[in-house]
């Protein structure tokens, strides 16, 4: 229904275009989003030193290795869609499982690391920086979610061999995946390396 | 697709959950007016108790204190977020963009139908906050914390819990509205349809996109963070808990001067294409105004704190946003001049949407240049709260939303529903409004700078108000005569669109793309094949040609080589 409209011109840019046009302006709209808050947090930070005692009890290898997970599930990311560039179902179909899974790896470490901060008492109410951490760490998990069910239905798709009527869709959700990676990367140092 | 544009369809895909561009333009419209009844609704109960305090309201009872504070916050809300944004934004860019590009419709239909739907949800929920324990939100349109952050001030804690959930949706509606239009825009122009030949209602609506769409992210960072001081205990704004209410004041209007331009954009882009039409002249200066809109959207981002000089913030960054706000004038004036330019020595017609057209400009002026007061620091100090503030920006946002908007809809309405309105009741309608609009709100500006504060339920507390006693009455009478004015809007809307004479494809005999198309358009606009464009959109009277104007899409051969750079 889409390419509907272009078909009457090939002067006309394609449906891909227009799609991939439309991906980058919802991340240019989130990256508002997680602007507003970053910048929130930083004018927040500078002015209070002694959240650095706060950030103290952020551990920073689980950090460091749910940044790993992160990266390495970018890089299944990227496998997942040169692989769909050569129509390898295989392949894709894999990397797009791993993806999957590293992203729920790094849910369920977050999980750990809250329930390890809830358990000393550090709730979101416990003060400014706590309720900063849990909003924003918070904010970026919900993005991970709905990037692992963006990329599970692409796995299900492509199980079902319905993969390359779509196969544009792994590099959309590819994009919006690597922009959740990138944001972690702006978090990371801030909350965690700040102490 | 169950919706196949050539088969007969369904009501419920044609008329509920229709993708066509066209219907779900008209669904936003009608959403809209139906809001502003509401809004309107709590205008009249407002002026009720300022025109004679502390009696019965007829159809209501007495507007007590907390119910004020309600009624206050929910006007600002419904007015600004759920009137102007699906009118101006929503319902004209719908409408107006693929036509005037020579699109069949938007470039994600679908997602335009579910944003059409999210924005529905989101109306439902902040009427729903009339109904729930504690009442509707009360810390004003803006929420400043600690009011709307703490139930302990207002007593309200679900109606805030539910205005919050309703910008939510909104914005999520408005920001899948922002990427489908600037999608389409980019992406869907026909062939000839070069980014200088973009007609202006389409640019300026892009332009409100964008002024949309790169302010409102830091605001939704806020709203969450405002939900959850709300609901999980947390204290960003709440100094009590080391947090900072100045926060959600810089987010807000981060977010809230863009804004006002996202409603004032599209009520400029429809009177620039209202007035070559009715004076038969080019617009003066198209590139000028293209460019002047650019600059104006650029410094938009610069100015909101002209919003906050008395709020507490840093005294040395009043002088930078007052220098900012300044300079934001120019652009304006340009594309003001322009305006009048295009007037000048044109054959003008006043028909209603050239009525409503001028009866903009001469309004919006008054707005635009009490807003030069008020970005000025030191009158600010003096001015802020008042009603002066309260006059300015009805100056502004009821020129853009009603002025601007109405001369859109009796502009586009024969394209709308193939149906002519009538035009005595058209003309009706703006005289009771131009009349009581000013009617109302000059005095209020008198008012203000008597020393009347913003959001007090009853002024027969002050004594220094006294004096205002007979004003308030009179402005209150006003308004009412003002809203009873859209009777005849109303009558004529409904009536017209069943029982007016057929209008042909090009009743004002314009030139842009959508008067092409059959009026009204089919689902696809423009039959088999796509219109090319050779000319501007404003080739009218041209001394080159016998008939009067050029219309885009009509090739004009050699003399016509010049002529798109308009």
């Amino acid at each position: 229904m889409d390419g509907a409209a272009h078909s009457d011109s090939a002067q006309m840019p394609t449906a891909h275009f227009t799609a991939k046009l439309a991906i980058w302006w919802l991340i240019g709209s989130e990256i508002m989003i997680f602007g507003g808050l970053i910048g929130s947090f930083i004018l927040f930070r500078l002015a209070r030193p002694q959240w650095a005692e706060m950030a103290h009890h952020l551990s920073v290898p689980i950090g460091s290795f749910n940044t790993l997970i992160l990266l390495t599930s970018s890089y299944t990311m990227v496998r997942a869609f040169v692989s769909s560039g050569r129509r390898d179902r295989t392949a894709t179909c894999w990397n797009l499982l791993v993806t999957a899974l590293l992203g729920l790896t790094f849910l369920c470490v977050k999980g750990y690391e809250y329930a390890g901060k809830f358990s000393h008492g550090y709730y979101p109410n416990a003060g400014l920086f706590w309720a900063f951490y849990f909003t924003m760490t918070g904010l970026h998990a919900l993005h991970v979610l709905i990037g692992i069910i963006a990329i599970l239905i692409l796995f299900v798709f492509g199980l079902r061999d319905r993969l390359w009527p779509i196969a544009s869709r792994v590099e959309f959700t590819g994009l919006y995946w690597h922009f959740v990676d990138v944001v972690w990367i702006f978090l990371f140092p801030l909350l965690y390396l700040t102490s | 697709m169950t919706n196949d544009p050539h088969g007969p369809q369904k009501f419920i895909w044609k008329y509920i959950l229709s993708t066509d561009h066209k219907m779900i333009a008209k669904q936003y419209l009608l959403t809209g007016l139906v809001m502003a009844l509401v809004g309107a609704f709590t205008a009249y109960l407002m002026r009720w108790q300022l025109g004679y305090p502390n009696t019965n309201a007829p159809g209501w009872g007495l507007v007590t204190p907390d119910k004020f504070n309600m009624l206050v916050t929910m006007h600002g809300t419904i007015m600004v977020f759920f009137v102007g944004m699906p009118l101006l934004v929503a319902a004209l860019s719908n409408f107006v963009i693929p036509l005037q590009i020579g699109a069949r419709d938007m470039a994600f239909p679908r997602l335009n139908m579910l944003s059409y739907w999210i924005f529905v949800l989101s109306c439902v929920a902040l009427l729903a906050s009339f109904f729930v324990p504690g009442g509707a939100p009360a810390g004003g349109w803006t929420g400043y914390p600690p009011l709307s952050a703490s139930e302990q001030y207002t007593g309200v804690h679900w109606g805030m819990v539910l205005w919050i959930t309703a910008l939510a949706l909104e914005f999520a509606s408005f920001t899948m509205g922002g990427i489908n239009y600037l999608a389409t825009f980019m992406c869907l122009r026909v062939p000839g349809m070069t980014y200088f030949r973009v007609p202006m209602a389409t640019w300026f609506l892009i332009g409100a996109s964008l002024a949309f769409f790169f302010s409102v992210g830091p605001l939704i960072a806020g709203a969450v963070m405002l939900l959850l001081d709300n609901v999980a205990g947390t204290g960003f704004y709440i100094p009590a808990q080391g947090g900072e209410p100045l926060l959600w004041q810089h987010l807000f209007w981060f977010f809230g001067h863009p804004e006002v331009y996202v409603i004032f954009l599209p009520a400029v882009g429809c009177v620039l294409e209202i007035l070559p039409v009715f004076s038969r002249k080019p617009i003066f200066g198209y590139r000028a105004i293209v460019w002047s809109m650019g600059a104006a959207l650029a410094l938009s981002y610069i100015v909101w704190a002209h919003h906050m000089f008395i709020s507490g913030m840093n005294p040395r960054l009043a002088t930078p946003f007052s220098i900012t706000t300044i300079l934001i004038s120019v652009p304006f004036a340009v594309i003001i001049f322009c305006m009048l330019a295009s007037l000048r020595q044109g054959s003008i017609r006043l028909d209603t949407p050239m009525l409503w057209g001028l009866g903009f400009l001469a309004t919006f002026l008054i707005g635009g240049l009490t807003g030069i007061f008020l970005g000025s620091a030191s009158a600010d100090i003096y001015l802020h709260d008042t009603y002066f503030v309260v006059a300015h920006f009805h100056y502004t946002f009821f020129p853009s939303v009603f002025f601007g908007g109405f001369a859109g809809i009796y502009f586009w309405y024969p394209k709308l529903f193939g149906r002519r309105y009538n035009e005595t009741l058209g003309k009706i309608h703006f005289w009771m409004t131009f009349i009581f609009f000013n009617a109302t709100f000059w005095p209020i500006f008198r008012v203000g700078a008597g020393g009347m504060l913003r959001r007090i339920a009853d002024p027969t507390q002050y004594r220094i108000l006294d004096q205002f006693k007979e004003m308030n009455s009179m402005i209150s009478v006003a308004a009412f005569i003002l809203i009873l004015g859209q009777v005849p809007f109303v009558w004529n809307f409904f009536w017209s669109m069943f029982r007016g004479p057929a209008a042909d494809a090009n009743p004002w005999r314009a030139g842009t793309l959508e008067w092409l198309a059959p009026s009204p358009p089919p689902h696809g606009n423009w039959g088999p094949g796509l219109p090319t464009v050779y000319v501007g959109p404003y080739e009218y009277s041209r001394p080159d040609m016998a008939d009067d104007f050029v219309p885009q899409y009509r090739p004009v051969g050699v003399l016509g080589g010049p002529a798109g750079q308009a």
